[in-house]
């Protein structure tokens, strides 16, 4: 990194989020009526609105959905870079980096398993990244 | 027999006098070359309008720099098809007697920057939150993202990407106003840039500086205006998501599924009534999303579609016949270039003209895949 990314600012809908990256858990939530899981964060089911929901520590596990190599410069990012997209074990999708891994077509490859690695950006905010699975890992 | 005894007319329709690079005028003056040569085409003042809507600049202040009192006025802003949304929201106010004549103007300094305020990202946002941490730096690392999913799902190739620029470009060469005319190859886009992979700098769109307006008006006074009204058969628009993250279905738009085919059916046509199509082109990918979400392809079809031929100068299904974003201006918010593109058209006006077109179809998008509106227009009264 030669320079800092845009960093997110919580909101009181989603501090639990940035906590648990932060404290090393990928925290989803699930709907205690219908079982919906979903993400981004949100005090209520956007599947049936209740707002019955509740907080849970996903597995860190998941594969690749889809993604782009960027090539124009990014202050954060030292040459070219791959944004993804992860689909989680639990279902959701989210937006994410690969790390420990070529940033290459051919090292990327879809639907490769991954699991979640966390990075310290500064004292409030840890990002969750991903790198390939290790080996014998369940995924 | 339509659910409205009245219907709507565009009577008016005009770009900006120049389109490009235009570095001595502030995008407040973009709107407004733009709503002066579509009042001068449709024989109105500013004192006839009654009605303005606008994105990229707030109805309030195009209406006090033009010199108009309006009695309705909508600032829909959903990205570049928010003009396709504006008709919509204009004809439903035209046929309740809101307002009489309407007013819809774009203009934006997209690459010159001149007069254009620079939002800074809101790290509170959605996006601020959950995108933005991940390295994203404009629409072509994030209108990108899904595309490897589609090109896994249904086999699409490099080559059939790079075909959708290469046929856009056939079309801008009969266009004196695009910006980009040389003909191109596959060769020739697979070896430009690459951008973002695996979209390289001709698979995405241009980025200049121009406007554009329409003025709509009811159909019974239609024939008091000089030019040859095109009339507005039916409407469709839909929001899915800011996030492109988190589209239901990485290999299609829900907004396009939804705002298309109700605009189609709105207007009571079938595919094969359609003689001309605009699909909003940021990116390469969008056409064949767009023809397979407005169901004129089956699914995973339209990148062979678009290989062999059927959109191109000659084909059954003309798309974007200007050129398209591609190739013949984006200034980010490509919308009302569309809308004018399907209006000369339908006029009967178009430098690439399809003979004898009288339906048209224009789809537009808004952010990532994150909103549409379609709009379908006839050269004659809907039935």
């Amino acid at each position: 990194m030669s320079g800092s990314r845009p960093l997110p600012e919580p909101t009181p809908e989603t501090q639990h989020f940035w906590d648990g990256t932060r404290a090393g858990e990928l925290r989803l939530q699930r709907c205690d009526d219908c079982a919906h899981v979903y993400f981004p964060p949100r005090p209520f089911c956007p599947a049936c609105a209740s707002r019955s929901v509740s907080v849970f520590a996903a597995s860190g596990r998941a594969r690749l959905d889809s993604y782009v190599i960027n090539h124009r410069p990014h202050p954060a990012f030292e040459g070219h870079y791959a944004i993804a997209l992860v689909e989680l074990e639990e279902g959701p999708r989210m937006m994410s980096n690969i790390v420990s891994c070529e940033q290459t077509p051919e090292a990327l490859v879809l639907d490769m398993p991954l699991e979640v690695t966390f990075e310290p950006q500064n004292d409030s905010i840890t990002l969750p990244l991903f790198r390939p699975a290790a080996e014998g890992s369940k995924t | 027999m339509t659910r409205y005894d009245k219907q709507v007319a565009i009577v008016g329709a005009a770009e900006t006098t120049e389109l490009g690079v235009i570095p001595d005028m502030s995008q407040l003056q973009l709107h407004a070359d733009a709503a002066l040569n579509a009042l001068a085409d449709a024989g109105l003042k500013p004192s006839d309008i009654d009605g303005v809507a606008t994105a990229g600049e707030s109805p309030t202040t195009i209406a006090h720099y033009l010199g108009i009192t309006p009695n309705w006025v909508d600032g829909t802003a959903v990205g570049g098809c928010s003009f396709m949304i504006h008709v919509r929201h204009a004809v439903a106010a035209l046929l309740t007697g809101q307002c009489h004549t309407v007013l819809i103007t774009h203009g934006e300094s997209g690459k010159s920057g001149i007069g254009r305020g620079r939002g800074r990202g809101n790290a509170t946002s959605l996006q601020g939150q959950f995108e933005a941490p991940f390295g994203v730096v404009g629409p072509p690392t994030m209108f990108t993202l899904p595309v490897l999913r589609y090109m896994k799902r249904y086999g699409l190739t490099h080559e059939q990407l790079a075909m959708v620029a290469v046929v856009q470009r056939q079309w801008a060469g009969m266009n004196p106003r695009a910006s980009k005319r040389e003909p191109i190859t596959v060769e020739d886009v697979l070896s430009s840039r690459m951008i973002a992979y695996p979209f390289h700098l001709l698979e995405c769109c241009l980025v200049t500086d121009g406007g554009g307006a329409l003025i709509l008006t009811t159909a019974d006074r239609a024939g008091d205006f000089p030019q040859p009204p095109v009339y507005v058969w039916g409407t469709g628009e839909s929001v899915e998501t800011p996030m492109v993250s988190q589209m239901a279905d990485l290999t299609s738009s829900r907004a396009f599924a939804v705002a298309g085919p109700r605009a189609m059916s709105d207007a009571g046509i079938s595919h094969s009534d359609v003689d001309h199509l605009m699909i909003y082109d940021a990116f390469a990918h969008l056409p064949i999303y767009g023809l397979e979400d407005l169901g004129f392809c089956g699914r995973g079809e339209a990148g062979a579609f678009i290989e062999e031929g059927h959109t191109a100068p000659g084909g059954e299904l003309p798309l974007n016949t200007n050129g398209g974003g591609l190739s013949y201006m984006h200034s980010g918010m490509y919308g009302m270039y569309a809308l004018q593109e399907s209006v000369r058209q339908l006029r009967g006006t178009a430098p690439a003209q399809v003979e004898g077109a009288e339906v048209s179809v224009c789809l537009g998008v808004g952010g990532m895949f994150g909103a549409s509106g379609c709009v379908v227009m006839g050269s004659q009264p809907k039935a």
